[in-house]
């Protein structure tokens, strides 16, 4: 597989290196020269120096047969330049983006990036999944306790994140009673609305399901029963 | 009509004045406090100091209910990514982006972003001052 990686600081520089034992064709491009030289000494003629959001840099890198950019630089606004360009201007097949602010995921998806990674965020999961009950608050038992009314967040790494309500499958007798946004404005779901993150989702759910309907709103890969 | 001005250069200052004067509602963004300074002394806008391409930032100063949405920062790609959060997060009908580079705007443009390139437009223009006969030393007009 060509990789092309944008930026030659430390993140693009041992990503490289990995991919090279892995034995794929690598370059990294690279605007500063001091850091160009650095990864050329330890992993040989494989960088080259640009600035990676110029087409003109791009053409010279042979972003046209690229099977796969990544952009790991410092700037969240560079890295979705270069893969927006790879996408729109030379059909990359896949792009993937290092981005410093969580909050930018849904917008780079929106954007058509088929991936991103934030140091941020991988953390943040682990917490997560080290305190499940975190996410999910209840609000008050409907019918004796046979109903609940819970509040889940949906956190910046959630599946559901960009989702229509209609394409999300929830736990049986489950319903999605309200949507409050990120600055507090609550509305009124309907199919079409779609999940953000930093969403608080309010569902009237059967108490056996909580677990699921959780697992659903707020795992990274959907739900438990769905995985490979 | 409210608009939000990100960038605070001469092109930001001039533009925000002139439609303050024209009884708009204009908040100026820009990364740099000493860049506000370039609005002139009687400026009813909003001054704001932040960063554009945060989306708490953008929400903050009212980006979803503005009309317009102006990127004019020197950096083409901060300039591409807040306009695009503008649009798609925010749902401004009017965003309108600075992209000096003309090939990414071009680029940017297919995309479906109204753009501005300051590069092609002054090109052009030179060309057309070059095409012209030069006006004569000493003639009588």
């Amino acid at each position: 597989m060509y990789v092309i990686v944008a930026g030659g600081g430390k993140v693009g520089y041992y990503l490289a290196k990995a991919l090279v034992e892995e034995g794929h064709e690598v370059l990294v491009i690279e605007r500063d020269r001091a850091r160009c030289e650095r990864v050329a000494a330890e992993l040989g003629d494989i960088v080259l120096r640009g600035d990676a959001c110029e087409v003109t840099t791009m053409e010279r890198a042979g972003f046209n047969r690229a099977d796969m950019v990544i952009a790991v630089t410092g700037d969240d606004e560079d890295n979705l330049v270069v893969c927006q360009v790879a996408k729109a201007r030379f059909q990359v097949p896949r792009t993937m983006a290092r981005i410093n602010n969580p909050k930018n995921a849904d917008i780079f998806r929106r954007l058509g990036i088929d991936h991103t990674v934030n140091a941020t965020d991988a953390i943040l999961a682990h917490i997560e999944q080290e305190l499940p009950v975190q996410a999910l608050i209840h609000l008050l038992s409907i019918r004796g306790g046979f109903l609940e009314m819970v509040e889940v967040r949906v956190p910046p790494h959630s599946a559901v994140v960009g989702k229509k309500i209609k394409e999300v499958l929830l736990p049986q007798q489950s319903i999605i009673a309200l949507v409050i946004e990120e600055d507090g404005n609550p509305k009124p779901p309907d199919p079409e609305t779609v999940l953000r993150a930093g969403d608080k989702v309010v569902v009237v759910t059967r108490r056996e399901n909580e677990e699921a309907l959780r697992e659903i709103l707020t795992s990274p890969y959907g739900p438990l029963s769905l995985r490979k | 009509m409210k608009v939000v001005i990100m960038g605070c250069g001469r092109v930001g200052a001039e533009l925000a004045a002139q439609l303050d004067r024209e009884g708009h509602q204009v908040t100026v963004l820009d990364i740099n406090p000493d860049a506000l300074r370039r609005l002139p002394p009687d400026f009813r806008g909003r001054r704001v100091v932040g960063n554009g391409i945060d989306q708490d930032v953008l929400r903050r100063v009212g980006v979803g209910d503005a009309d317009a949405f102006i990127a004019v920062t020197q950096g083409d790609n901060r300039n591409v990514m807040a306009a695009q959060i503008a649009k798609e997060i925010f749902g401004v009908r009017k965003v309108v982006c600075r992209i000096y580079d003309p090939i990414r705007e071009e680029i940017y443009r297919g995309l479906g972003l109204e753009t501005v390139s300051p590069t092609r437009i002054v090109v052009n223009m030179l060309r057309e001052a070059l095409a012209r006969e030069p006006a004569a030393r000493g003639e009588e007009s």
